[in-house]
């Protein structure tokens, strides 16, 4: 047996390399875009317009064609046959048109809209934020520190301005646990809630000021990620992702019935506002704008708030990029990548895991108690189940692991809930816009992952081979 | 005296396991030698990558002991006194029952590092990157549990360099200096299959088991593995316990070899020895039953 297969390694099949040199870029090519009938001709767009007309008059006929209405002794057949006519004349030309111009084998506008952001605009967000990143990094810190001193800056703007800062802060602490460990949390406002609890309880039964409860409320929260971890992190996945929402609403459950300590449905008010070193705002003497020699606005307030919350968010980019390129933070990316793999090279994957959710947790409890002294109020309201879907869909959308795709991400669905012409249709719109952006950019606004060491040059990674995580 | 029986770094004592009814390995006992190239062989559904799973802790063996010396002789009371006592895995720093050891804690401290049959990568990070996730421990200890890392003190920078200059070395050993800054899931299936052996043997270990390396490569490339293997051998002096279907390879670099059927040992020695023992021909080749009987008993009488 074994002597009949001589070692041959005289024999170099030089083709070989080749060959899987040129079936490369095949395989890296972008997969065929759509599935439209090729009408290259006249006739066949013809053809193909005269079955959409067909199946248009199959539908409209019967429903927009014939309509009941109650009369004397019954019911009485209406018929409406001009409107119908419309209908099938609009889709048989409409789609001629369509087949003709844009649907045309070789044409540049693929399919409209989808084309448009798949292709133009994700390629140059993605390459905007793989290659610019830190002028726009720099451009967009600029802005943000510049932001209250802007003639449009006023109450309105300054409140949506920290709304916003709050929903990245979150992003980027929910970042940490499903976008790099690859770990699905649907409860990560549960830290939110337990930090902004935890702050609002200790600085009112132990009058402590808002700088020495923020890092309490934090370390609490992140004690609670390890102690949800400890149970959760056997499981994977689908799994996960529900006993963590589960979590999430364990939280909210018990701070609704635990009157005797959070006050249950009522929630606590009074909460204190932050101080600038003992100086608080307030109008009269000795507030801020007494102190410096100002007049006196509300508006002082709001922009103090605003520093913070932007200064706590900065804090939480810059603890996540450079955990990104230490070996925690990359443990993290591997694990979401290969759970076996890591385990075989001697990483504690349990330990590995617990931390990216303390890390995650800890920011979350920042957030929570930067919304506590903002709001100056508290209830389980503030903590439901969407709050979460929220923060995740922020994530998922911008694109898992990106930050700044979380920024854009935020900003979007923040004015989309803002835009109070559409009240009734705003969660329609979010809706449908997620699905829309999920079906032409799978991989979230940036999809592409920054290598975090380089030999030579950092060359952003596709995220067709980034891993998704599975728990 | 064969090096395997005078100073074994892997000592696989009786070693069973069962999944249910199915007896995937049954008392098997066998032994590494230090600095060796073992090969693990035999046909399809032997058991072959059970042993590998039970020696790096993915299962734990339903019985058996399973001893990794990392340094000296085998010194027989200090493994029997770890083994009488109840729950003890290590005598500090010589002596692993790994059978008693999560697998992160083999690869970690009993030093003990394997690739898989199926090449696990971290696909969406870089060539460089795997490495690094390799050297975890020893960038973790240089970070300071992060807390050095996050302010980018000296000494996770030098830490950081350290382990810049270990890959590198890994890189151009393996040729893949140019790609360095791919993902690795881009690397054709030969340079994936090298990759994996640098990411593990950038774990610092000491014995290195290897699934299947060159399963899918040409005949070039499982030239080129041999020669890393020695390299790894002779240049290192880690051991290599490897499992291999191509005979080409097998022959060719070990200087031991032990073949298993349905989860037992039906042969072990050196190559030669092996490759003519008529039971092992018989398992590969398949033989009527009067010459399977015939075969048994001169195996019996030689062995």
């Amino acid at each position: 047996m074994a002597s009949s297969q001589e070692p041959t390694s005289d024999i170099t099949p030089e083709g070989a390399e080749i060959v899987e040199e040129q079936r490369r870029p095949a395989y890296a090519a972008e997969p065929p875009q759509s599935s439209h009938p090729q009408p290259g001709s006249l006739p066949n767009a013809v053809r193909d317009a005269a079955v959409a007309a067909a199946v248009a008059l199959v539908l409209a006929g019967p429903i927009i064609g014939l309509r009941t209405e109650s009369a004397i002794g019954g019911l009485s057949l209406t018929q409406n046959w001009p409107t119908v006519a419309i209908i099938v004349a609009v889709v048989f030309f409409g789609r001629l048109l369509l087949n003709l111009t844009l649907w045309r084998p070789g044409s540049q506008a693929l399919s409209g809209v989808g084309s448009i952001i798949s292709r133009a605009g994700g390629k140059q967000l993605a390459a905007l934020a793989s290659s610019n990143t830190l002028y726009i990094g720099i451009v967009a810190l600029i802005l943000a520190f510049a932001l209250p001193f802007l003639p449009f800056a006023n109450r309105y703007i300054m409140d949506q301005a920290i709304v916003i800062l709050t929903y990245i802060m979150l992003g980027w602490g929910l970042n940490i646990v499903v976008g790099l460990a690859g770990l699905l949390d649907l409860g990560y406002v549960a830290f939110y809630a337990v930090g902004a609890y935890s702050f609002a309880l200790l600085a009112q039964n132990f009058e402590l000021g808002f700088w020495v409860c923020l890092p309490m409320a934090g370390i609490l929260a992140a004690c609670w990620g390890m102690v949800l971890g400890f149970p959760v992190l056997r499981l994977r996945g689908d799994y996960l992702a529900i006993v963590t929402l589960a979590f999430g609403e364990i939280i909210r459950v018990v701070l609704l019935n635990w009157y005797e300590v959070t006050n249950g449905p009522d929630g606590i008010s009074g909460i204190p506002r932050p101080t600038l070193f003992g100086i608080e705002f307030t109008r009269g003497e000795g507030g801020f704008a007494d102190i410096f020699g100002l007049e006196y606005s509300p508006l002082q307030r709001i922009i103090y708030l605003y520093y913070i919350i932007l200064i706590l968010a900065l804090v939480t980019n810059f603890v996540t990029l450079r955990l990104r390129r230490l070996p925690i933070g990359r443990a993290w990316e591997a694990l979401r990548e290969d759970e076996i793999a890591c385990r075989s090279l001697g990483i504690n994957t349990t330990n590995t895991k617990l931390t990216a959710f303390a890390c995650g947790a800890f920011f979350g409890g920042l957030a929570g108690s930067f919304f506590a002294t903002r709001q100056g109020f508290i209830s389980p309201e503030s903590f439901t189940a969407l709050e979460s879907f929220i923060i995740l869909a922020a994530v998922v959308l911008g694109g898992l692991g990106s930050q700044i795709g979380i920024v854009v991400a935020v900003i979007f669905l923040n004015t989309i809930f803002e835009l109070r012409g559409l009240q009734e249709y705003r969660m329609l719109i979010v809706g449908l816009s997620m699905v829309l952006i999920m079906v032409w950019r799978p991989r979230g606004l940036v999809s592409t992952r920054t290598p975090s060491v380089a030999l030579k040059k950092r060359r952003a990674i596709s995220g067709d081979l980034v891993g998704e995580g599975h728990g | 005296m064969s090096r395997w029986e005078d100073d074994p770094i892997l000592t696989v004592e009786h070693l069973t396991m069962r999944f249910g009814g199915l007896v995937a390995i049954a008392d098997l006992s066998f032994r590494v030698g230090r600095g060796d190239i073992t090969a693990l062989i035999g046909p399809n559904g032997a058991g072959k990558t059970t042993v590998f799973n039970c020696v790096t802790g993915f299962y734990k063996p339903t019985a058996g002991r399973i001893a990794m010396s990392t340094r000296g002789k085998d010194a027989r009371p200090q493994l029997d006194a770890v083994t009488g006592s109840a729950g003890r895995a290590s005598t500090g720093r010589d002596l692993f029952l790994l059978e008693r050891m999560p697998d992160y804690e083999i690869a970690h401290h009993a030093r003990v590092a394997r690739t898989f049959q199926n090449i696990r990568l971290f696909g969406g990070m870089t060539v460089l990157e795997n490495l690094m996730v390799a050297q975890h421990h020893m960038l973790m200890t240089a970070s300071r549990f992060s807390i050095a890392g996050v302010f980018n003190l000296k000494s996770f920078r030098d830490g950081r360099d350290k382990a810049m200059k270990l890959a590198e070395y890994w890189l151009e050993r393996i040729d893949l200096t140019d790609r360095a800054d791919d993902p690795a899931a881009d690397l054709p299936y030969g340079a994936q299959r090298r990759l994996e052996i640098a990411r593990a043997m950038c774990t610092n270990p000491l014995l290195l088991c290897l699934d299947e390396p060159a399963a899918g490569l040409n005949p070039r490339e499982s030239a080129e593995l041999n020669g890393l293997l020695r390299f790894i051998r002779d240049e290192h002096g880690i051991s290599i316990l490897l499992i291999e279907h191509d005979m080409g390879v097998v022959m060719e670099i070990s200087d031991h070899i032990v073949v298993l059927d349905y989860g037992e040992k039906i042969a072990d020695g050196a190559a030669e020895a092996v490759r003519t023992d008529p039971r092992v021909i018989a398992a590969y080749l398949g033989v009527e039953d009067e010459e399977m009987d015939a075969a048994s008993q001169g195996a019996g009488e030689t062995g």
